[in-house]
Formats: C-alpha cells, structure tokens, sequence
C-alpha cells in the first residue's frame, strides 16, 4: 500500500524541491515549500524538505512575521519512551501542510517523567504550548502475572492511569500546555494465541485495557488523542512497532512511516488550533451514485441493493451523511441540470443523503472553481475549510491549480475504496464534539432559506425584523463549557484577540465574581442557530479599576450581519454595570484572518484608546462609556438568563 | 544479475539523498568517518533507504556488520544472488 495516498503525487517533485530551494527569499522559499507539502512524498523527500523548512523559520524575516505569512507558530514538546528523533521532519512538513509553523522540541529519550515532575526541566524555556506524550507498550509493562485475577488488573491499570494523570496535570500546570497522548502500540505478541483477550493479565489483554483506560481518562481530562492503536488498523502499512527497528534504535515508527505518522499528530495539533477542514463539497455522477443521472434518468442511476456497485456508493453517501450529523457541512458541486439533480434526491428511494444534508447545492455548467468559490461565500466560509471530492481527475487537477486552498483528495479507482480513503485523509479531524456540532449542518442548511430571503426582502430592516430573531444570553455555566471552549479555540474570523483558553482556564474566569463570561445563543423562524457567540471580560490592572477590558470576543460567522454584536454589547454593558462597571475597554489584535472585526468596535461606537504601555504595537484598544454610549439598533429580542 | 559497480551506482543515489548532497560519490573505501552526517540517525536512515531502493529486508544480525560502504555493496550483492 501506499504511503499518503490521498495526497496528489508530484510528476516532478525532485525539480520543484531544486527550484524551491534555490529562491533567495526565505519567505518565499517557505511557501515554496508549503505547496509541495502537500504531494505524496516519501521519508526521504520529506526529511529533504523539512531541512530546507526549518532554517526558513528560523530566519529572522519569518520567525517575526508568522502570521502576516498565513501561519500559526506553536511550540510543541515531544516526551517519548522510544525514540523519535526521526519523526520531527514528518510531523513538520505535514504541520506546514495545515498552516502551521511548528517549534519541535524533542525531550531526552525515556525521560518524560523527569521533564514534567523534576523542580528544574530542560523545557522551562522552551515553555511548550503542546506536550505530546509518546508513550510505547515496551515502555514498562505492568507487573502482574499472566494468573493475575480481573481485580488485581484493575488495580495495576489503575495505578498507571493515575501517574499519566499526574503527568498531565503538571504538564498543564507548569506550561500551560494541551497535551497530546498516544495511545499504545508494540509490546509483545500474544502467548494464549486467539484465547488471550480472555485472559486480563495477558500482554495482549493488557496493553487493550489500558489504551481503553487512556480514552476515557483524555475524555474526562480535556487531554487529546493520538490514537496510534487505532490508526495502525486504518493503516495497515509495514513499519508500525517493527521489532528490528525496536531492538536496533528503540523506533517504535519506522523512519519509512514518518511522514505519516507527522501526518496523524498534524491534524491533531490543527485541529486543537482550529485548523480543520469544515466543509465536504461532492460531486454528483459516478461520485454519489453510478452513472450520469442527466441521460441515464433518475430510475437508471446505479445506487443501493441490488448490484455491488450500487451499494459501494450508498455506502459512501452514508459516510457523508455521518460526517453531516458530526457537523461536518455538505455542499454540492455537480456540473448537472439543476432540476434533474435535485430530483435524484427528492425521488430516488435509496438515496441516504438527503436534500436537507446539504447546505449549498450547486448544479449548473460553470466551471467547477468558480462554483467552489460561490459555495464558500454561500457558507461564510474560507476556501481553506473545503473538501472538494470529484471522481474525474481532470475536475481535481483543475481544481488544484485554480484553487491550491482547497483540498482535493486522490481517489481510489474503485468508489468501495471512497469512504476509506476520506477518513484516512484526516481532513475533518476533531478535537471535541458536542450537540451543536449535531445540529450545525442543518443550521447551515436554514442559512441557505435565510439567504433566500434575504433576497426577497426589499429592505434590510424589513428581512431582520422578519427572521423573528431571540437572543438568548448568560453566564457560562458547566453545561455550556465544552462548546465556549471549542468556539474559543477554533474561532478565527470574527475573533478580536484570538486568544485560546482550555477549559478549566474558562472555568476559572466564569467563577471569577469580578469577571464576566457570557454566551449567547440565536434563535429564529428558521430554527435554532446554537451556541453562537462568546464574550469573556475581567479587570486588568494596565486599566483603571472601573473598567472591564474586554479578553475575547468571537462570534460564529453563520450569524454575521444579523445584529448579534449590537444586541450581545447591550447584555454585556448591563452586565457590567451590575458588577459596578462604568467603562468597557475593546481590544482588537489583527491576525490574517480576522481582517472581518477591524472596524468592529468602532462600528459598536466605541472610541479609539492609546495602547498601554507592554501592549503588542498592533493591538488596538477603544473605550466605552457604559452610563453614556448607545449600542447600535438592532432587531432582536434578547433574554437573558 | 545485478552488478557492483551497478549496485554502487543505485546506492551512491541512495547516500545522496539520505545526505542530501547531490555530489556526494561514495566508493569501496568510504565508512562513517568520511562523511560527517552519518551518525546513528542517519545510519537507519541509510539502512531503510536501501532496503527501499533495493526492496530486500535486512535481518538484525546482519544490521551489526553493516559499518562502511563495502559492507553495504556485499550484502546487498548476497541477497541479489540469494
């Protein structure tokens, strides 16, 4: 099989990399290189690569200037018990791949205990905003006999699973820092054959009760997961926990599966940043179903029982359909007659996605690039969230020259092989999920009818007061704090600091009597939008004692436009004033993607502040005056809790 | 049959990139000491390079003997012939 196979491969990936290399600019060298980190590429190209990858960030023209280049710098501690000096090209270039600038530090091998508990670690001025925990089965096994009973293996798994705890908590305590754990693999082979599942002190059954303690310890912790234990059987590829590689090198990643294995903690660490893909744009004939539904009708698709290619693409369709109950949007894309398209799903009886699946259905003859970019404006979304996948190359090889932000999966020939290949790609990777999540794709999906409506609407006034919208407000609360932390954490666009808070740091503010954490939630006649803003606010001792500087303030895009920031400054300044209040500093701290909320606060009637001093030179701060200003008119109803 | 100065050919391409050094030419005489990269890292690095190249699998035993060039050229001639 394979490496990477859903990444296009480069007809010459040697010349490129020459020629990227040779440009003067380390700016430009780097974004070079960001391209081609994106084409299938084995260890030794990816080591070649990260070479050239890493003293361009180090360069001080870039390390100064992340952002402005479209990046997100993180520092990202790996602790292992084997060795992974090897894996740092692989984790690097995949992270470029998603926009991400990676610091690597690699701790000494077999000493992540030490790191984390010792008084002094040699990663206190590394100070890492990510601490991956590598851990291995060979990593000491548990010491019970192959006799011992189901308690006394409980106990012992017990016992580990409190000490990885504890590693966690001083990881978060001392740096701050996520944490990422593995989960484990390698170890020895079993020794009962088929019988040891059967037995709870076997190394078998061992290593598979304690992987099932590690997930629900992260579920319980807030810790994410690299769930190797998993992946190796998505992956079935030589080189996972290779015994020669282990008693050569303590490797417990083959160098051949580094730029996987960069691929799979990637995606966990854009994930954690907000960097996920959101949205799956399909085509419609031989992707969804066999056949051309424009001359061989509704009746003659091939879809559902009745022939193996017929199932092979309703199974694909119903992974589409569960990525859309997890939040995942779905669009259409479909060079089709819009009427017959749309009759596929309304009348064809086997279909498993169906027409309220998606959110923006595009069937037309135009090409394919400008309707990927008509669909992402539709969603108020980048092009970078896109998903583009289309079984004619030509369509993908198109869509890859107009539109290199999207991504557009190589397919396997046979659609049975669709489902695999998608979710092996990692594109929609999560690093939470709650019951928004649930709902929002069928909130995107209303946004469409709101648009609609909109466009009837003769005026603005007129179309806002008849979306019969409530805004429902208050304090953060137990219930809600997985989904504010989300929406802290993967908000970019209407984002006026950017900073991210895990969840006990927003459980902290939210008790905090002198501080304010608010959500807000909008409801309409097209139905319930969700959780949709955040607002956290506390004194600051840079500003005077009766004054609230606003931390964070972000909003949904799906809601842009409607008036949600006037309605939510009202419930914010009257929250204030009850905390006695009588001033609310705005800060705005640009980033290249929330160029949206420049003129936020000045459009809320805030007025311009001088920064205090030790503020970064771009942050922008405004002053409001809670006993004097106005919010803007909006027209909502607003309920406060 | 694959030849030596065949394999010495395909597995200089193989040192070239582990290295990234396109003028890198290795030869009979060449060990560690000539090329100041090669340390322990890069040494597995060579050795799953070649097995790549070469498609062959080294056993364990075999990874001990392997220090300089020549000790490269032999095996993989060994395992051609086996």
């Amino acid at each position: 099989m394979e490496l990477l196979p859903w990444l296009p491969a480069h007809p010459d990936l040697r010349a490129a990399f020459a020629a990227a290399r040779a440009l003067p600019e380390p700016a430009a060298r780097l974004a070079a290189l960001a391209k081609l980190a994106g084409f299938r590429r084995d260890f030794l190209a990816t080591d070649r690569m990260d070479r050239i990858i890493a003293a361009c960030l180090a360069a001080p023209e870039v390390r100064g200037r992340l952002p402005q280049l479209g990046l997100t710098p993180l520092r990202v501690a790996l602790l292992a018990s084997h060795s992974v000096e090897h894996l740092v090209g692989g984790i690097r270039v995949a992270a470029l791949d998603r926009r991400l600038a990676l610091d690597i530090e690699v701790a000494p091998y077999g000493l992540y205990r030490q790191v984390l508990l010792e008084e002094r670690s040699p990663l206190d001025a590394f100070r890492p905003q990510v601490v991956v925990l590598a851990l291995d089965a060979w990593d000491a096994p548990l010491d019970v006999g192959l006799e011992a009973s189901p308690d006394e293996v409980e106990a012992a798994v017990a016992g580990r699973l409190a000490e990885l705890r504890q590693l966690w908590r001083r990881a978060r305590e001392r740096f701050g820092a996520r944490i990422v754990q593995q989960t484990l693999i390698g170890g020895d082979p079993p020794v009962f054959g088929g019988f040891e599942g059967l037995i709870p002190g076997s190394p078998g059954a061992l290593v598979d009760r304690l992987n099932r303690g590690i997930r629900e310890a992260a579920r319980e912790d807030g810790v994410l997961l690299l769930d190797l234990a998993w992946q190796v059987n998505q992956h079935r590829l030589e080189g996972w926990a290779d015994p020669v590689r282990w008693h050569q090198a303590k490797q417990l990643v083959s160098p051949m599966l580094a730029p996987l294995y960069g691929d799979l903690l990637a995606r966990v660490l854009a994930a954690a940043t907000g960097l996920s893909r959101k949205c799956l744009v399909l085509d419609l004939d031989n992707t969804l179903w066999g056949g051309v539904v424009g001359d061989d009708g509704v009746e003659g698709i091939l879809l559902g029982q009745g022939s193996a290619t017929g199932e092979a693409f309703l199974a694909f369709q119903r992974h589409a359909a569960l990525l859309a109950r997890r939040g995942v949007i779905l669009a259409i894309c479909s060079k089709n007659d819009p009427a017959i398209a749309e009759a596929a799903f309304t009348s064809h009886a086997e279909m498993a996605l169906r027409r309220s699946d998606i959110a923006a259905f595009v069937a037309n003859w135009n090409d394919k690039a400008s309707n990927l970019r008509d669909i992402a404006r539709t969603l108020d979304i980048g092009l970078d969230s896109l998903v583009f996948v289309d079984d004619n190359p030509a369509e993908r090889e198109i869509i890859r020259r107009e539109l290199p932000e999207v991504a557009v999966p190589e397919l396997p020939e046979d659609v049975a092989g669709y489902p695999a290949c998608l979710a092996n790609a990692g594109y929609f990777e999560a690093a939470s999920f709650t019951p928004d999540d649930a709902t929002r794709a069928r909130s995107y999906a209303a946004n469409a009818e709101r648009r609609a409506a909109l466009d009837q609407a003769t005026d603005m006034a007129g179309y806002l007061a008849g979306l019969e919208m409530t805004l429902v407000a208050g304090p953060v609360g137990a219930a809600e704090l997985p989904r504010v932390t989300q929406l802290i954490n993967k908000t970019n666009q209407f984002n006026l600091t950017t900073r991210r808070y895990t969840e006990a740091e927003v459980e902290r503010l939210a008790a905090d009597p002198a501080s304010l954490a608010l959500r807000f939630r909008l409801l309409d006649r097209f139905g319930d939008n969700g959780l949709i803003g955040v607002i956290l606010a506390r004194p600051d001792p840079a500003w005077p004692a009766d004054a609230l500087l606003i931390d964070t303030w972000l909003m949904s895009c799906r809601v842009l436009g409607r008036g949600v920031e006037a309605a939510s400054l009202g419930v914010l300044a009257a929250a204030a004033a009850r905390r006695g209040a009588t001033a609310l500093i705005g800060e705005y701290r640009p980033t290249p993607r929330n160029a949206l909320v420049r003129a936020h606060y000045a459009d809320l009637g805030f007025t311009p502040l001088p920064a205090p001093a030790g503020a970064g030179t771009e942050a922008s701060f405004w002053h409001y005056d809670i006993a004097i200003a106005q919010p803007p008119r909006h027209f909502m109803k607003v309920s406060a809790e | 049959m694959t030849t030596e100065p065949e394999i010495y050919a395909r597995l200089n391409e193989v040192f070239r990139e582990v290295f990234d050094d396109p003028a890198l030419e290795v030869g009979p005489g060449t060990t560690a000491a000539d090329i100041p990269d090669w340390d322990s890292q890069s040494h597995i690095a060579l050795i799953v390079a070649t097995e790549m190249r070469f498609g062959i699998r080294f056993r364990t035993a075999e990874l001990e003997s392997l220090k300089n060039v020549s000790d490269f050229v032999a095996l993989i001639q060994a395992k051609a012939a086996g």
